[in-house]
């Protein structure tokens, strides 16, 4: 505060000396209630984010390291007895470590797939067409719609007794029979001659996430492609540039720092995503993400410090990722949040 | 044919493929969404295969089973719909009341600490929903607001908050400054500046921002599981279709139905509004 107060006179040695005193009295108070006004602007849209957001985290951290149950919290006090077995019992459990495992294959396959996805759907509706504003504007249904309805009707459309998919796959494309999409855990593929498992159901929820999220990354790719100089890329093409060289070495530098924002923004939802997965699976058919298995402890077992604790794990494999992340890619990122 | 002009012929026609495949994977689930939801059981499990309705099987019977009262044998989703309209529209005033203060402080005023706290406004971004839910559950149970529309809508501020101070933030930015100094000259104070000049010039903003908001509310499952699962009364329509999914055999048109009634109001908003919710959020987006 006091810098900025003794700032603006020091700029100001050049005027004449009575215009400047008047200044920097007038420059100084301005500051000073510039400085007010912005705390006053700030306090309470800080008050409500620190007791909404900050304070129930600060509880979580408390809570991992408690032995709580729901019926305990309403007798004991905020520091009730010190334990490091909810974190023990994370992580001897025996489903814990496959469903991290479970959850980082489902976030780095939906957060690439939506993003590409969404590239590529950039790029095809970027010049204008007859119908173009409609498209664009329907593409965006999978990402407006409820979570609730969309479920519903892939359940429906995948469900192997009277689900469209599987009819047509069967009447149509001559599949052996219906698919389980959603219950089945592994199928067999051969592929030269390898017999390989894949896994069925996490595919699925990952072709859904991809879907419902590929609009978000569609809409910030798209804004930013109508922003991109023409003069470049006529350049270009005077040169005999492909379309692919244009993309390669013309489009993509200019894209990449939204991309790298998106990534990040994907990264961080998709890996505590709960809704989608609980949904479609409700965690079953090897598609047990963490952010099920809290819910499963804090609902089914009430189990209030053993939730705590996992999500506090999760969250903390969470900012290892990003840490990693952003000493990778810090500056286009970082460029583009600003 | 050189390969420029061999990737040209390619890409013209590779960008209708692509184009086709995005309208059917987008459109699709949600025309078969509206099929199935007028066409009776029976018909659906003799032919799944059809994705057309004849004027024979058209039925309304789904949206009456879904929408009528639960006294009187139906789903009662009118009331849920009530219920989703109210937490939604509360979560908008309390999350505009909340953010359009801060948001402004952060892209106007310079004061000390604005840039921590603008850094802090983003970081809530990366507190999952499944850690929050874990104390805000306690908290609500010791307050008892836990199954109350109000603690509801309270507790979706900490979603939406973040995405609206980013939004807010990045319009309060593109009005020129020259604007607020001649209304201070005039001798107008903060407030009335506030009041007269920033928020009339930000409304369509304001607006984009209450939409989107809306749309999260809306949408929200997590939180109405946890908080109102308890109380039939009090669900929102999300929640109240998945529970009918979960309870006793009730046909898939009729869920179908629901779904389209979950669906609608959101759809006909974003349709009203489109090119303001999109450039609401993307703008800041597109500089070099």
């Amino acid at each position: 505060m006091t810098t900025r107060l003794t700032e603006p006179p020091a700029r100001s040695d050049s005027g004449s000396a009575p215009k400047g005193g008047e200044q920097r009295r007038k420059r100084g108070t301005a500051a000073a209630q510039e400085n007010r006004a912005g705390l006053a602007f700030v306090s309470p849209t800080l008050i409500v984010v620190l007791v909404v957001v900050v304070l129930p985290i600060a509880w979580t951290v408390l809570l991992a390291f408690q032995r709580a149950r729901l019926v305990d919290i309403q007798t004991q006090g905020l520091l009730g007895n010190w334990t490091l077995r909810n974190f023990e019992q994370v992580f001897a459990s025996p489903g814990f470590w496959s469903s991290l495992w479970t959850t980082l294959l489902y976030t780095a396959g939906s957060t690439f797939g939506s993003i590409a996805l969404g590239l590529v759907a950039a790029l095809a509706l970027r010049r204008p067409f007859r119908g173009r504003a409609a498209l664009r504007g329907s593409m965006l249904l999978p990402y407006v719609a409820p979570v609730v309805a969309v479920t519903f009707v892939w359940e429906v459309m995948l469900s192997p007794q009277y689900g469209i998919v599987n009819e047509w796959g069967t009447g149509v494309l001559g599949w052996d029979g219906p698919v389980a999409f959603l219950s089945q855990r592994n199928t067999d593929v051969t592929v030269l001659g390898v017999e390989l498992p894949v896994p069925v159901a996490l595919l699925t929820v990952i072709a859904f996430e991809i879907w419902r999220y590929f609009p978000f990354a569609f809409l910030f790719l798209l804004a930013r492609l109508q922003a991109v100089p023409s003069g470049l890329e006529e350049a270009a093409r005077i040169d005999g540039a492909s379309p692919l060289q244009n993309f390669r070495h013309i489009l993509l530098p200019q894209l990449m720092p939204v991309i790298s924002l998106l990534a990040v923004l994907r990264l961080i939802m998709t890996f505590n995503k709960f809704d989608d997965v609980y949904l479609l699976t409700g965690g079953g058919a090897g598609t047990d993400v963490v952010a099920v298995r809290v819910y499963e402890f804090l609902t089914a077992r009430f189990d209030v410090g053993a939730a705590a604790a996992q999500a506090l794990v999760l969250a903390a494999v969470l900012a290892v990722l990003l840490g990693v992340y952003f000493t990778f890619f810090a500056r286009k990122t970082q460029e583009e949040a600003q | 044919m050189t390969r420029a002009q061999f990737e040209i012929r390619l890409f013209a026609v590779l960008r209708w493929v692509v184009i086709a495949f995005l309208a059917v994977i987008t459109l699709f689930p949600f025309y078969y969404m509206l099929v199935l939801s007028v066409k009776p059981i029976d018909d659906l499990l003799l032919d799944p295969g059809r994705i057309w309705v004849s004027a024979s099987e058209f039925t309304l019977g789904t949206y009456r089973a879904v929408l009528t009262p639960t006294e009187e044998g139906g789903q009662g989703f009118l009331r849920l719909l009530g219920n989703s309209a109210l937490v939604s529209l509360g979560t908008v005033a309390l999350t505009l009341l909340a953010s359009v203060p801060g948001a402004y402080a952060i892209s106007r005023l310079r004061f000390f600490g604005g840039r921590q706290v603008g850094a802090l406004f983003l970081a809530v971004y990366l507190f999952p929903a499944t850690l929050l839910a874990v104390p805000l559950f306690v908290m609500f149970a010791k307050i008892g607001l836990q199954g109350s529309l109000v603690g509801l809508a309270i507790v979706y501020i900490a979603q939406t908050v973040p995405v609206s101070i980013y939004m807010l933030r990045n319009y309060f930015a593109t009005i020129p400054r020259s604007v607020e100094e001649a209304a201070a000259l005039d001798g107008c104070s903060r407030l009335s500046i506030m009041r007269r000049i920033v928020l009339p010039l930000a409304a369509p903003s304001l607006m984009a921002t209450g939409l989107y908001v809306f749309m999260i509310a809306w949408n929200e499952f997590l939180f109405a599981l946890l908080f109102l699962a308890a109380d039939p009364s009090l669900w929102t329509v999300s929640l109240g279709l998945q529970q009918l999914a979960n309870g006793i055999e009730v046909p898939k048109t009729v869920l179908m139905a629901g779904s389209v009634v979950l669906t609608v109001p959101v759809v006909a908003l974003f349709y009203a509004a489109e090119r303001m919710l999109t450039d609401g959020l993307t703008s800041g987006a597109d500089k070099s």
